[in-house]
Order: structure tokens, then sequence, then C-alpha cells
């Protein structure tokens, strides 16, 4: 029998696996953000199946939220790196620091 | 007033459903994880833009098993549709030297292995500290008296109705801000100024001489 337990253990796993990413990849930008973009997604699965448990469409509502914030973050994140790159010509995070910011 | 908590879920599965559910799930968060996994991997960005899919796809096939069907497809047509599709786009359009970025990857490997492990040991010990209410206690997905789409409709067009118009409003200034930080006026053509064009008046363009015969004039 499939419960809400083994669905918070996905999205655990989930979200593990994108904090790794982060930390792995820390000089290139397009895969934080993919982690990124991966962490959303367990936090939406983590939503969903509370919603489904409780019998409560809120999660499900906050879900969508996440989902737009999470396209909306793609967009301006990635727009950002492209003038990034056409700036520098790479996308490498240890050259962001030259605004001095 | 006053909303009711609307059940939406199909009926639990009984039977030979039941195992049917059960496989599905496994598949799913197999076919989830393994990709999240190659993502992170992955030498070349563009698989791991490609493997980001397979991973959004099963995502939504569990979002599908949770009865949460506009969730799904939602995330089929936001995330597969738009965002990896935008990440894919940037990956093939800048030149970059992939490899020369993965220069820190082994040395930062076991300190992130390290940090993952923790992480997810708390949240498991976080879990088991977590005792299930008496709306969890039952262990299964209540039935539903609605499809999920009017459901939800009708949550996000009653109580919700203000933070969906912000989420509106954030996907308004998104747009903007991605089309004003990467907009780039060509500078080797020359358009019409239609500005110009209008705030021209003929004192400033037309000049009248009277040369007289065969002097011509001076410009």
């Amino acid at each position: 029998m499939i419960g809400l337990t083994h669905y918070l253990t996905v999205a655990a796993v989930l979200f593990t696996i994108g904090v790794l990413g982060i930390f792995l990849n820390r000089r290139n930008v397009i895969l934080m953000l993919m982690a990124i973009e991966l962490i959303l997604l367990a936090v939406n699965i983590n939503l969903v199946a509370f919603s489904a448990y409780l019998g409560d469409l809120t999660g499900q509502v906050l879900a969508m939220f996440v989902l737009t914030v999470a396209a909306a973050e793609a967009a301006i994140g990635l727009a950002i790196l492209v003038i990034f790159f056409r700036r520098r010509g790479s996308i490498a995070v240890d050259d962001v620091n030259r605004m001095r910011g | 007033m006053a909303f009711p908590l609307r059940r939406f879920a199909p009926p639990p599965p009984r039977g030979e459903g039941l195992l049917i559910a059960a496989i599905a799930f496994y598949l799913f968060a197999t076919f989830t994880i393994v990709p999240a996994l190659l993502v992170i991997f992955a030498r070349n960005p563009v698989h791991s833009v490609l493997w980001l899919i397979v991973a959004f796809f099963n995502a939504a096939g569990l979002m599908l098993l949770l009865g949460a069907e506009f969730i799904a497809m939602l995330v089929v047509i936001v995330y597969v549709g738009a965002v990896a599709v935008l990440f894919l786009f940037v990956v093939m359009m800048l030149d970059i030297d992939f490899a020369q970025l993965r220069s820190g990857f082994t040395r930062n490997l076991p300190f992130g292995i390290i940090i993952a492990l923790i992480l997810l040991a708390e949240m498991f010990v976080a879990g088991m500290g977590w005792k299930a209410g008496p709306a969890l206690s039952g262990r299964a997905i209540p039935a539903a008296s609605q499809p999920n789409i009017v459901a939800l409709g009708q949550l996000l067009y009653s109580r919700y109705l203000f933070p969906f118009e912000i989420a509106g409003l954030i996907l308004l200034v998104a747009m903007i801000g991605a089309i004003v930080l990467t907009h780039r006026g060509r500078r080797d053509t020359r358009p019409q100024k239609v500005w110009k064009q209008i705030a021209r008046r003929p004192e400033d363009a037309i000049r009248m001489t009277d040369p007289g015969v065969g002097e011509g004039m001076k410009l």
C-alpha cells in the first residue's frame, strides 16, 4: 500500500539531489538553475501529496503558485545569464563579483 | 463565506488496482530520482536538460497517481513545455566551454555528498518524529465528489482570487523583465524615427531666398 510516507520520501530525495547539484556545480550557473528547479519540483510533490491525503485542495493551489514563481525565476535567471555571457564571454560564477556589490 | 474542504481524488483502488498503483508509483518514483541524479552528473548540459524533462514527466505521473490531474498537466505544460525548452535554448545559444566549468566538480564531490547525506538524515529524523493527525491516519486518498479541475477552479476564483491575480502579475513582471534585460537594439539599421519626423517644423527645414538673375546662390 502506497501511503503518504512514500511520496514524502521521494520528495525528500529529490530535494537532496537538488541541494547536492548546487554544491557540485559551483561554477556552472545553468546547472545551478536546473538544481533549483528540481528543489521546487520536490516542494510541489510534497504539497500535492499532503493535499491529496488531507483531502484539502489548498496544497494544490499553493503548488500552482510555486509553479508560477519557478517559471518566472527561470525566465529572469536565464535572461540575466544571457546578458552576463554577452558582457563577459563566460558564465563562471567566480567572475560575478565584478560589481563588488 | 465558508468554504468546505473539497474532496477531489479518485476512489482508492482495491485488489488488483492497488498492486497496479504500487507498481506505477515505484516506476514513476524511480524515473524521477534517477534522471534527477543524471541531471547533476551529466557531462553535457544538453543531456542534463533532457534528463530534467524525463524527471518532470515522471513527477507529473506521481501527481497523477495522487489524483491531482490539473497540477500534473500544468507541470507538463509549464515545466516541460516552457522552462525546459528555455533551458535548452540558452544552453544551445551560449557558446560555453562546459568542460572548464566542471573543474571544481571532483573537489566539491566529497563535501557535497556529506552535506547531502546530513540533509537527508535530518529530514528522515524529522519525519520519524512526526505523528500523523486524525486526518492522515486513515492513509488512503479520500474519494472525490467532483472533478479535480472543477474543485480547483472554484477555489481559485473565490478564496484565492487575489493570490491568483498576484501570480499573474508576477508572470507579467517576469516577462517584461526578461524582455528588457535581453533586448538589444540593432545598431546597423537606420529605422524610421517617428518622433523626429513629427517634431520637425517647416521653419527649421525650409529657408526662403531670393537670388538675383544669373547670380545663383550660396548655400
